[in-house]
């Protein structure tokens, strides 16, 4: 680290505003983004500000155009703002340069994307210990966590199969296992359910209501209000802002409704292995 | 944790598991959050740097895996560097046979001689007009055999002539030598004798032959030349002795030759008055330079010749001849050289068209990488090491393939098969520079996507 990001991540912590001792997970103030194409400047966020605290499942939902997909690139460092402030864990992220937001996400931010966004020609174990490959850790370290963050998501016995000889479902979880693997402190899934069946989304919400449950902090993009209502919080966007951030009053429990299917149906439980509570056979 | 016995319970109840990791995440993030952050990055950036060796091995490793995926393509691209490397590899080796045999050829004549040819030396010193004037004479020849440390001279007057025994007949090439020739060449007797003094002296009509000469007009018939007589031209004359072999180099032999007395050769062969050349040998290497130029004074002032004009007769030693065929060597190298800068740009240019197509089909592989954290220069390198990979492997394959052809060649010419460790490392050196060289833009170009586009493109 350079003596100019030392001065710039103290002046950060100095300029937050803090009001807790441990800072939010994500810290959001006046975020803008203008893209520009050609003689014409498209205003895609016109400031929004959002605190997100550890252990939230906020769902972000909107049509398209509402700037929900932009906000999202903006919270997983895969962009930067035009003006405002991120803070993520505390961290001042807006203004660090496209390596330092490289090292961010491979410390701080899981995704999941809603095409799985796996490497084809290599195995599950691989996909998963990509993240752990750019960190620097030795092979062994890599093997042994992203063995142990696959077998998390039920896919112990899936290592080293390759995407094609794996369902939408289990690309999915392994998607996911990727996304843990660095013990993140935001996962975000950005329609994850978005390719996949309604009972096998089912299944994908569970692991992420399970994980949640377990303290990760999720942001989660979706139009879908069923997928929404797995979440806790719901903020909703239009034309670029924030135009409501409620509780979800129901929150629907995936594991639940699982477990009603297959005691209704229990001669089809092939897919019911990623959820967390079950026997492996 | 994963133990096999272990593995049951953990699977029945694998929420036990998510909880665990939890717990275990919240114990190690909570005081992880109160170092301060300037020792936490400076503890990010030590962990990169541990193991950069594994993403190095990752990268050559994903590298041999995505040019095997594509192994047509990659073989097909690599061609051009292949082809290149595989002609200057082969050339080379046929260079440096050609250079070897032609200083074996060199040593045969000694360091200790002295040749004399008539002409003028040109400015760049080779051989322009070797032979075609007409300066020197015998007398130049026993002229020279009085300057000290000489031990001996020969002039040397050669044709071309067909030699005929019974039904048997051989175009040759005739030399009419004093008998001192014999010591200055270091041609050995296999049977028979050599030329004397009184053969020289009489002119008599009698013939050593070189050993093809001998097979061939004597190998059908089986009978022992010597004491044969044998035409040569129009005249007769009787063989003494046949020469020992002195070897071949490839399709030159020395031992297609008939030697004759000097005498004998101007009054029943080639009636002339000038010699072809005068071989002079000189007792001690250390004498060369001043017998040479004692030769040099000797002959201008015979020729009547003033200091400062051009000379008719040019003198050379085994040395110069030596840097006369380097330098033809150097420059059919160079030659080489240019040809294979040629054919290696082209190459370079085919990895580069084919690295920019990776990079265009695998933009969305690397969207991913950057999602979960690879930095510019990881996938820079990712590439580089890539376009490294494939134009190595042409290197590779291009020395063998050179060293095959070389070898072949160097065989059916029947030049020493001399391969050259320094050449092969270099042209592996080069091929792997054309790599860097030609992969470092389309590497660049993959680093500088935006990850965002990139995980769009399909």
């Amino acid at each position: 680290m350079s003596d100019r990001e030392v001065q710039l991540v103290q002046g950060n912590e100095q300029s937050m505003p803090v009001t807790q001792r441990r800072p939010p997970i994500v810290l959001v103030r006046n975020l803008t983004k203008v893209y520009h194409l050609g003689e014409t400047s498209v205003p895609a966020l016109r400031g929004v500000s959002l605190t997100v605290g550890a252990g939230e499942f906020v769902a972000i939902m909107g049509p398209s155009g509402s700037g929900k997909t932009t906000f999202m690139n903006l919270l997983g460092c895969l962009d930067r703002p035009t003006s405002g402030d991120y803070w993520l864990v505390g961290r001042k992220v807006s203004q660090m340069t496209p390596d330092e937001l490289a090292d961010i996400r491979n410390r701080r931010i899981g995704f999941v994307f809603q095409g799985f966004h796996l490497l084809a020609r290599s195995t599950a174990l691989q996909n998963v210990a990509l993240p752990l490959m750019y960190a620097g850790l030795s092979r062994a370290e890599q093997e042994r966590r992203a063995r142990r963050a696959l077998e998390l998501v039920g896919l112990g016995s899936r290592l080293h199969h390759r995407p094609s000889q794996l369902s939408g479902g289990q690309q999915q979880r392994v998607a996911i296992a990727r996304a843990l693997v660095n013990n993140p402190a935001l996962l975000l899934a950005d329609e994850p359910t978005g390719n996949l069946d309604s009972r096998t989304s089912i299944e994908i919400m569970a692991i992420l209501q399970a994980l949640n449950a377990r303290g990760l902090t999720i942001v989660l993009v979706t139009h879908e209000v069923d997928i929404a209502a797995y979440a806790r919080r719901r903020i909703l966007f239009r034309d670029g802002q924030i135009v409501s951030d409620e509780p979800v009053t129901a929150t629907r429990s995936a594991q639940e409704e699982l477990l009603q299917f297959y005691q209704a149906n229990p001669a089809s439980s092939d897919g019911y292995r990623a959820l967390p509570a079950e026997k492996e056979r | 944790m994963s133990g096999p016995v272990e593995r049951e319970r953990q699977t029945t109840a694998s929420t036990e598991l998510l909880a665990q990791q939890a717990r275990g995440r919240s114990s190690t993030q909570a005081p992880r959050s109160q170092t301060p952050p300037v020792e936490r990055g400076k503890q990010l950036q030590r962990r990169r740097e541990v193991h950069r060796g594994s993403l190095l091995v990752a990268n050559f490793a994903s590298a041999f895996e995505s040019l095997w995926a594509n192994r047509l393509r990659s073989l097909l691209t690599t061609l051009g560097v292949v082809i290149g490397v595989a002609a200057v590899i082969a050339a080379m080796t046929l260079t440096q046979g050609a250079s070897v045999l032609i200083q074996a050829r060199l040593s045969v004549l000694g360091t200790n001689t002295l040749l004399i040819v008539p002409g003028a030396a040109t400015s760049s010193g080779a051989f322009s007009s070797l032979g075609s004037q007409q300066s020197l004479t015998q007398g130049d020849a026993d002229a020279l055999a009085s300057i000290p440390h000489v031990v001996q001279v020969s002039p040397v007057l050669s044709l071309g002539a067909q030699v005929i025994y019974g039904s048997q007949n051989w175009n040759t090439r005739i030399q009419g030598v004093y008998p001192g020739y014999q010591q200055i060449q270091g041609w050995e007797i296999a049977s028979g004798r050599w030329l004397n003094a009184h053969d020289e002296l009489a002119g008599l009509p009698v013939a050593v032959l070189g050993q093809v000469v001998a097979n061939s007009l004597f190998g059908p018939s089986g009978t022992n030349p010597v004491g044969q007589t044998i035409r040569i031209g129009t005249q007769m004359f009787r063989v003494v002795g046949v020469l020992q072999p002195k070897g071949s180099f490839g399709a030159f032999t020395q031992d297609d030759v008939v030697f004759v007395p000097f005498t004998a050769a101007v009054i029943r062969l080639k009636n002339t008055g000038y010699v072809d050349q005068i071989q002079v040998l000189v007792d001690k290497a250390e004498h060369v330079d001043a017998v040479q130029r004692a030769v040099d004074a000797t002959l201008l002032k015979r020729h009547r010749i003033s200091a400062g004009s051009p000379a008719d007769f040019q003198i050379r030693n085994a040395n110069q001849l030596l840097q006369t065929a380097q330098q033809a060597t150097q420059t059919l190298t160079l030659l080489l050289v240019g040809i294979a800068g040629i054919s290696l740009t082209v190459g370079g240019i085919g990895i580069m068209n084919i690295m920019l197509v990776s990079v265009t089909e695998r933009t969305r592989e690397i969207g991913i990488r950057m999602a979960v954290g690879a930095r510019r220069r990881d996938i820079r390198n990712q590439f580089l090491i890539e376009a490294l990979t494939l134009s190595s492997l042409g290197g590779i394959l291009g020395i063998i393939l050179g060293l095959l052809v070389g070898w072949l060649m160097t065989t059916n010419f029947g030049v020493p098969f001399v391969p050259q460790p320094l050449s092969i490392l270099l042209a592996f050196g080069v091929s792997a520079l054309v790599g860097v060289t030609f992969g470092f833009y389309p590497a660049v170009r993959a680093a500088r996507l935006d990850p965002i586009i990139a995980l769009r493109t399909e």
